[in-house]
This record gives C-alpha cells, sequence and structure tokens, in this order.
C-alpha cells in the first residue's frame, strides 16, 4: 500500500480563530484511489480542516498539497480537481433533477453538448428517467443523496470530499450509498469522507481519528482494532475519546 | 463566460419557477402606482359638500354656485335646518356643511359683515384642513371682486404660480418615490433574500467550491435582477407619463442612467444584507424594516424632510433613496441637467463604492 502515490499531503496545519486552536499541527497524507475516513467527535476540528483542503477557509500555517497544487497559491488548480458534497446535499429544491445536474455541470465549465449526453446517460445510470423533471423538493432524501454525490463527481474530479454525507437517511440507503462511493473509488476518484457512523470507518480503507483538534489515531481499521485490543470501530473511538 | 452564463440561466429558473414572487414584481409597481396616483391624494377633487341656507338671497347663491362651479366641490344635499348636520356628519358622506345665516346680503350691505360658518369632519384633520382652506379661498376670492367696485382700502392680492407642477397633482410625487421604493424591494430584498436562501440550503457552499470565483457568483447572482428592475422601472415611468401625465423634461438617458445607478446601489444593499444574516428570514426583516420603512418614511416621499427634527434629518441624509428621488424629480419636472444633479449622483455612488467595499471584506472574513 504503501507504494501508492500521495494526493493530498499534509504537514502542521495549524487553524486558529483567535485562541482557540481548531487544528493543532495536523499532519497526514491521503493516496490516490484510497478511501480515507476522517472520524473524529463534533467540535473535534474536522469541519475545519475539510474547509481548508477544499479552499473554503484559508490556514493559519502549515504545508498543504492537494492533487499536486499548493493550497495557498494555485487555489483555481485545486478547484477544478477536487468536488464537495456536504450533509445539506447542496442542490437546489426549486430546480428538478436534470437542471441541478446541468447547472453543476455549467459552473464546472464542460463543453455544453458534453453537458446534455453525460446528463442523460447519468439520469439512466441512476435510474432516474422517470423523476428527472420533478423539483428536488418532491424527492426522497434517499435519491436527493444519489444525485447530490453524482454531481460532485461529474466534473471527474481527482478527489471528492464527503462532509458527513449520510446523515439523516436510513441504514438501507446508507448502504446503497456505500456502493457508490466504491464504485467512484473504483474509477479512480480518491474519497476523503468524514463521518460519525462508525460501521462506515469499517467501510473505509484508512481512517484517521480526531480529537481536541489533533490526530489521535492513523491507520487501516484492522490495524486500529488490533492496537486498541477493540472489537469494533466503535470500541476504538470510544477508547481514544476518552483518552 | 460559458459559466456565468449557466449561472445566470440558473437564476432566471429561479425566478421563473416561483411565479407568485414574479406576479408580485410586476403587480406591485402597477397596483402601487395606482393606488398612490388615484386613491391616496392630496389634492381634492368632488368632495361632497352640504350647504344650509337660511337667507337664500343674491349673495349666498352665488357663493354656493362657485363653490360648486369649482371643481373641488359637489353638492350632495340642501340641508333645511341646523338640527340635521349633526346626522347628516354621522353618515360620514359629507365632509363639509357651509352655513348661511339669516339675511346674509342684507347684513352685509348695512353692517358691512356677514357671517358664515364652515364645519368640516375633522376626523381625518389633513383633508379637513384642506377643504376649509379652498373653501375660504373661494369666498375671499368673491370678496375681494365684491369689493374691487367699491371704495376701499388697498388690496394686496398674491398671484400665486406653482412651478413645475401646476396643478399641485400628488402623482407628481408619488411616481418617483414609488420608483425607488418598487426598486429597493426587487432589488436589495430580493436579492437578500435569494442569497441567503443559498447559504441556507448550503448551495453557495457547493458554488464556492467550484472554480467560479466570488465576483462571477456576485455578478451571476445580481445580472437577473438588474434586468427585472430596470424593466420595472420603465414600466413605472411609463404609467406615470400615460396615466398621469407626468412629464419628463429632462434628458431621458440621463434618467435612466441614475436609475441603473440607483438600482446597482440597491443591489450592494441587499448584497450586503445577505453577508451580514444567516437565514432568509433575517434577511427579510433587515430589508423590510432597514430599507423599506426609511424609504417610505425618511426619503421626502411621503413626508417633507425640511419639516422633520434636526436628528431625523441627519438620518435622511444617509438613506439612498433621498437623493435619488431628489434628482428624479429635478429631472423629470424641472428637466435639470448633471450640472445640477453631480452633488446626489456623486453621493450615490460613493455609497455604492462603500457598500460593495464592506460586503467584499465580510466575504473575505467568512474565507477567514
Amino acid at each position: 500500500m504503501n507504494n501508492r502515490k500521495p494526493i493530498i499531503k499534509v504537514e502542521n496545519l495549524v487553524k486558529k480563530f483567535g485562541d482557540f486552536v481548531a487544528n493543532d499541527h495536523l499532519s497526514f497524507e491521503v493516496y490516490e484511489g484510497e478511501i480515507f475516513g476522517f472520524l473524529g467527535a463534533n467540535g473535534a476540528g474536522k469541519t475545519t480542516a475539510i474547509r481548508i483542503l477544499c479552499g473554503l477557509s484559508f490556514p493559519t500555517s502549515g504545508k498543504l498539497e492537494i492533487a499536486g497544487f499548493d493550497v495557498y497559491t494555485q487555489r483555481e488548480q485545486i478547484k477544478r480537481n477536487i468536488g464537495y458534497m456536504s450533509q445539506k446535499f447542496s442542490l437546489y429544491e426549486d430546480l428538478n433533477i436534470r437542471e441541478n445536474i446541468q447547472f453543476y455541470a455549467g459552473i464546472y465549465g464542460l463543453p455544453v453538448a458534453d453537458i446534455r449526453n453525460k446528463t442523460e446517460e447519468l439520469i439512466g445510470e441512476l435510474g432516474l428517467s422517470s423523476i428527472a423533471n420533478s423539483v428536488v423538493r418532491d424527492i426522497p432524501p434517499g435519491w436527493r443523496q444519489k444525485v447530490a454525490f453524482s454531481v460532485a463527481i461529474f466534473h471527474n474530479p481527482k478527489i471528492v470530499f464527503l462532509d458527513e454525507p449520510t446523515g439523516g437517511v436510513d441504514p438501507v440507503t446508507r448502504r446503497q450509498f456505500w456502493e457508490q462511493i466504491y464504485q467512484a473509488a473504483a474509477r479512480g476518484i480518491t474519497v476523503f469522507v468524514t463521518t460519525h457512523y462508525m460501521d462506515e470507518a469499517e467501510y473505509c480503507e484508512r481512517v484517521s481519528i480526531m480529537a481536541d483538534g489533533r490526530i489521535e489515531a492513523l491507520d487501516t481499521p484492522e490495524n486500529l482494532k488490533r492496537k486498541y485490543n477493540a472489537g469494533s470501530m466503535e470500541d476504538v473511538f470510544l477508547k481514544i475519546a476518552r483518552g | 463566460m460559458k459559466e456565468f452564463i449557466g449561472f445566470v440561466k440558473k437564476e432566471f429558473l429561479h425566478i421563473f419557477r416561483d411565479y407568485r414572487t414574479l406576479i408580485i414584481l410586476f403587480g406591485l409597481p402597477l397596483a402601487q402606482i395606482l393606488i398612490f396616483g388615484y386613491v391616496i391624494r392630496n389634492e381634492i377633487q368632488d368632495v361632497k359638500i352640504a350647504i344650509l341656507d337660511e337667507s337664500k338671497d343674491p349673495v349666498t347663491r352665488e357663493i354656493s354656485a362657485r363653490l360648486l362651479a369649482s371643481g373641488f366641490f359637489k353638492i350632495d344635499q340642501y340641508v333645511a335646518s341646523a338640527k340635521e348636520l349633526e346626522n347628516i356628519f354621522k353618515r360620514g358622506k359629507i365632509r363639509e356643511v357651509v352655513v348661511f345665516e339669516n339675511q346674509f346680503a342684507e347684513r352685509l350691505k348695512r353692517d358691512g359683515t356677514a357671517h358664515m360658518q364652515i364645519i368640516a369632519d375633522a376626523s381625518d384633520p389633513n383633508s379637513a384642513k384642506m377643504i376649509v382652506t379652498y373653501t375660504q379661498g373661494i369666498v375671499s376670492t368673491y370678496l375681494s371682486e365684491l369689493n374691487s367696485g367699491t371704495k376701499m382700502p388697498m388690496i394686496i392680492e398674491p398671484r400665486i404660480r406653482m412651478m413645475y407642477n401646476a396643478d399641485l397633482k400628488s402623482a407628481f410625487m408619488f411616481v418617483p418615490g414609488t420608483m425607488a421604493m418598487i426598486l429597493m424591494l426587487v432589488s436589495a430584498m430580493m436579492t437578500s433574500i435569494y442569497i441567503a436562501r443559498e447559504k441556507e440550503t448550503g448551495t453557495m457552499e457547493a458554488i464556492l467550491v467550484s472554480p467560479l470565483r466570488p465576483l462571477q457568483i456576485i455578478a451571476g447572482k445580481v445580472t437577473p435582477y438588474i434586468l427585472l428592475s430596470f424593466i420595472n422601472a420603465v414600466i413605472i415611468l411609463v404609467l406615470g407619463y400615460f396615466v398621469f401625465k407626468l412629464p419628463i423634461r429632462g434628458n431621458i438617458i440621463l434618467l435612466l442612467g441614475e436609475t441603473i445607478l440607483f438600482i446597482s446601489l440597491a443591489l450592494s444593499l441587499g448584497i450586503m444584507i445577505s453577508t451580514v444574516s444567516s437565514s432568509q428570514q433575517q434577511a427579510m426583516f433587515i430589508s423590510a424594516f432597514g430599507l423599506m420603512l426609511p424609504t417610505m418614511l425618511l426619503s421626502g416621499f411621503i413626508f417633507p424632510i425640511e419639516n422633520m427634527p434636526l436628528v431625523l434629518q441627519w438620518l435622511c441624509a444617509i438613506m439612498p433613496p433621498k437623493y435619488f428621488i431628489t434628482v428624479i424629480r429635478s429631472v423629470m419636472l424641472k428637466g435639470t441637467g448633471v450640472l445640477l444633479v453631480w452633488k446626489e449622483t456623486l453621493i450615490m455612488i460613493s455609497m455604492l463604492a462603500i457598500f460593495i467595499w464592506i460586503s467584499a471584506a465580510r466575504f473575505k472574513e467568512r474565507l477567514q
């Protein structure tokens, strides 16, 4: 595994809000094509870190390289190579599925003819032909989630950042969603995902666990369970969180 | 550019999908102009009056005839006795009763003095005052004519001319004011609500992660509203011109230019409001109380600024609509050129710069 190329390189990332240190010298690497779980309790600093990685916020200090580009000077190139999906799914509720897909494809600058063909292809793949003209407000959360994820990787990014992507959906839909994530990874897209469902942590190739702004553990789920002598990721998490 | 067009297209989709808002956007100026123009009016016309003439001589008949010929008043009924007056006012239809005393002409001739009484329904004090003033005016005109033959002492007769609005039409005042209000509503309120909505639903983040530049996002957001506001402004001007015969004496290009300046100003205000509010409701409240009320009350639209207490006058001085209304009135009614409105124009441009600067600063802060 260690002969894989790193696609995200973070060295000593620090983010302060006034006196409060949200990210305290984070250092980690994510490899190309990997599914990387980014775990931590609420308030541990996950969202701050993911926002910095996506270019929504500036770091206070540290060296960060994403898809081979520098976070400070090459934001433009980074943005072209990443996708992002938040817990809120980020779809326009008053637009229909087709319009949402076309809009997001449009702001990534894809050629118009491509957008049209690929949109229909995607709608067919997702099995949404019958409701492609329904406004998002009227479709169930599970389908919204599917569409939101497809939209986030529509422009074929090198990395996709998923911030709590499975919040508020039922276990069956979550299961299906992870199948979608595996498919994306199989296409070579690196997946960086935060979650607080510990069963989902088991699906990741490697996970990091944050507490109080620091990364306390980073390894494969098997190694972590062995190291902490725990039966499940849930136990690992509790042991780390309790210090 | 392609990305930008896609963005604008999406904004139009939002607007057209929400057809109720669209109806409000275009129905409102129509309704408001017609309401302000026809219903709420300062001038007097066809006010229903009653006359109690206990004398019934040539003089009282002449005064009555003149009152009714003026066009301001319309006779509803002749009253026979003072006992009926109370009931007449209670019914509310009649707003003034003119009473002539017994032997009016005779007393006038004999004593040089005769009494008439003007009783007005002052439950609406402003119009009661105006109705009474108009009545007095007609009576004193008649009186001075009556005196002109005789050897009365000197009389100073001021000749009054109302410049720029000879008929004192209130539409002249309401059209520019309504224009300021509608443009504020469409530009500032709508943009602030729609941007706040993107923040609320998380789509703003998704757009910020995309390669679109912040400037493209803002421009894409406001372009449809510039267009809508401009169409609205033209509708109001056309309505004012054809329905209320509001003259456009100044340069139409200057007028439209100033309108676009004010639209940009309102949009920048809307953007600024959206940067400080976190939800649609908040944006709506700030726009309604921070913009709509001052536009109506503190811009000279309804209440003249010169009559306000000093503190309120200062407050008026920082209200953008005040300057727009001043400019629009001078250009439309007086036909002034850019040389006479440069001060107001400059103030509006500076305000625009300040609002954009604050919004940009707030936007950067969010990224920190």
